[in-house]
């Protein structure tokens, strides 16, 4: 398949903000979410689908030669759908519909209610060897796509998160990315303050994983990290985006309160004034 | 009876022989290949088959990303560690996704034997038959197992396959053409009592039956080799025709077969039931035989619970 959405890096900049102002919208909607993480990871999303980073092609959703994108942390699946909204997998007016009932677009993905999601999440811990088994597939059946799956930092406090890695490592699986969003919070804290797992990329590459690290605001450096992916043979990737929950909107940055309450009126007037 | 192979050896055996009819099924297993006999497909099928280390929770997520991508994953690993580890990826990334994985739960119940409590699966029928839209199988002997291999393998969707350590009473001595997944099969016509067995009850009732008929008690028996989905319309007819109902399993008594057996007959066909399983208690070490003594797992207690219900008749 050769359909890719390739845009120029103002043009992706852009489309960032209009993944954001979704995020804040849908959230404010269906008046629970986990806007935080949705925020921290709208520039990798928009990388990935519109940076020329995932093969995909809309019109052909299960292609068999597509890219694979899993959501892991998927309470922050708000920003794939908003993503895929935008890339035209379907309308972006049912954006609106997250998270009610007889959506398709559930609180954590469902591959059997939204059959365009590539794993049903939201159980921590679970993306990464969903991921493992359809790279496996693919050097089985000879196939060039990539998997790449989003974990977020609090999530790699689970244990399956690290048989995953020993895994991956193991078969040389140079055709899986792990994007971590190392945002540094978790629902009840600072990942300093629960469970501190530093140092971050040491333990990636102790566990024989080619390490990039990235600013994960800053989309020339999203994107000459993806580049930097591609050209990576026989080890997986760990593509570590430092990143900072809540961005984009100043008074959600930072601020972990935020985590996973939605926006009044007012203050989803407040974020898409800053996003406008 | 006549012992045969035990059941996770026809396990092997199926895989083996699937691996050459069906070129996409893959096998995984936990370290535990020489055991669950995984390893007789490895030594045919290296290419296809996985062993994934001691890491059951990653096996289940890698066997479901293999069977979204069009693969037949077969994963194998103990009952107690594949069912208990794995749970919660059986639940999200298998049951929730409808994801076309198999699961071999080998070493199940008490009559594993002298390893003890750590290694007896006697959970697992409860929690497999509490992931929705999983068919449950447990194969009575070896040409049950290789026809349940098979039947698992063409259907589509989730499949629990439950087999032993011991070598099994031959059930079918001609073998067994075709597994159909959700019917029940009569092993044994009777009149009187019905029992509904599985694993290696159903040989234990056949021995109970055998004796009851000298005492003037004609027995059914059921061999209900896949319990979900349930075979309803065997259950009504055997509470309607005999009267009276006894369920036999290696399993804790919550979460069991008879319960589900129970649930059957009360909304249907009220009779007479009685339930041989393991109870609500963790078993201990011994040899598989002592074990089932101990437990209340022989064709003796079948045979008591068998005449306690002709009783209540």
């Amino acid at each position: 398949m050769t359909v890719q959405h390739e845009l120029p890096l103002a043009a992706l900049v852009d489309k960032a903000r209009v993944l954001r102002r979704h995020v804040v919208e849908m959230i404010t909607a269906a008046k629970s979410g986990h806007p935080g993480g949705s925020l921290s990871a709208a520039d990798l999303l928009a990388a990935l689908y519109f940076g020329g980073v995932l093969r995909h092609d809309p019109a052909r959703p299960h292609d068999p030669d597509r890219d694979r994108f899993i959501m892991s942390k998927g309470h922050a699946v708000p920003v794939l759908y908003a993503a895929l909204a935008e890339a035209g997998y379907f309308p972006v007016e049912q954006l609106a519909t997250l998270r009610k009932l007889n959506s398709p677009l559930q609180g954590h993905p469902s591959k059997v209610d939204f059959p365009i999601m590539e794993a049903s999440t939201g159980s921590l811990g679970m993306g990464l060897s969903v991921g493992i088994g359809m790279a496996m597939a693919g050097k089985l059946n000879a196939k060039d796509y990539k998997v790449y799956v989003m974990l977020g930092d609090g999530e790699s406090e689970e244990g399956q998160v690290w048989e995953a890695a020993m895994s991956a490592a193991a078969r040389k699986l140079d055709n899986l990315v792990m994007i971590l969003d190392f945002n540094k919070f978790q629902l009840d804290g600072s990942i300093a303050d629960i469970l501190d797992w530093t140092p971050v990329p040491e333990k990636w590459a102790a566990f024989g994983w080619h390490v990039i690290e990235v600013d994960g605001h800053d989309m020339a450096d999203i994107l000459r990290g993806f580049a930097e992916a591609r050209t990576v043979t026989g080890k997986p990737v760990a593509f570590i985006a430092h990143t900072i929950k809540g961005a984009g909107v100043s008074f959600i940055a930072g601020n972990n309160d935020w985590h996973g309450r939605a926006p009044s009126a007012d203050e989803c007037a407040k974020a898409l004034a800053e996003l406008a | 009876m006549q012992l045969g192979k035990a059941t996770r050896e026809a396990y092997g055996e199926a895989l083996a022989a699937l691996g050459a009819e069906m070129p996409e099924v893959v096998v995984l297993d936990a370290d535990l290949s020489k055991s669950t006999m995984s390893k007789k497909f490895a030594d045919k099928f290296p290419d296809r088959f996985f062993n994934m280390g001691i890491s059951e929770a990653n096996m289940i997520g890698v066997a479901s990303g293999l069977a979204a991508c069009g693969k037949v994953p077969f994963a194998s690993s103990f009952a107690t560690f594949l069912i208990c580890k794995g749970f919660d990826q059986l639940r999200m990334s298998v049951a929730y996704q409808g994801e076309n994985v198999k699961c071999c739960g080998t070493h199940a119940g008490i009559s594993i034997g002298e390893d003890g409590v750590s290694q007896q699966g006697i959970e697992d029928l409860a929690l497999a038959c509490a992931l929705n839209g999983f068919t449950v199988l447990v194969p009575a002997d070896e040409a049950e197992m290789r026809a349940a291999v098979k039947a698992a393998a063409l259907h589509k969707g989730p499949v629990y396959i439950r087999a032993g350590r011991p070598k099994a009473p031959i059930i079918y001595p001609d073998g067994k053409a075709e597994f159909v997944i959700g019917k029940a099969d009569t092993v044994r016509a009777g009149t009187d009592v019905t029992v509904i067995g599985i694993g290696l009850l159903v040989g234990a009732a056949v021995d109970a039956a055998e004796a009851l008929a000298a005492e003037g008690l004609s027995v059914r028996v059921i061999n209900m080799a896949c319990i979900k989905p349930l075979d309803a319309d065997a259950i009504v007819v055997a509470a309607q025709e005999t009267g009276a109902i006894v369920v036999a399993e290696e399993h804790i008594n919550h979460g069991s077969l008879g319960q589900a057996v129970a649930q059957v007959v009360a909304a249907n066909c009220p009779v007479p039931m009685g339930f041989v399983n393991i109870g609500d208690r963790y078993a201990e070490s011994g040899t598989p035989d002592e074990l089932m003594v101990k437990y209340g797992l022989t064709a003796n207690d079948v045979a008591a619970a068998v005449r306690a219900v002709a009783k209540r008749k």
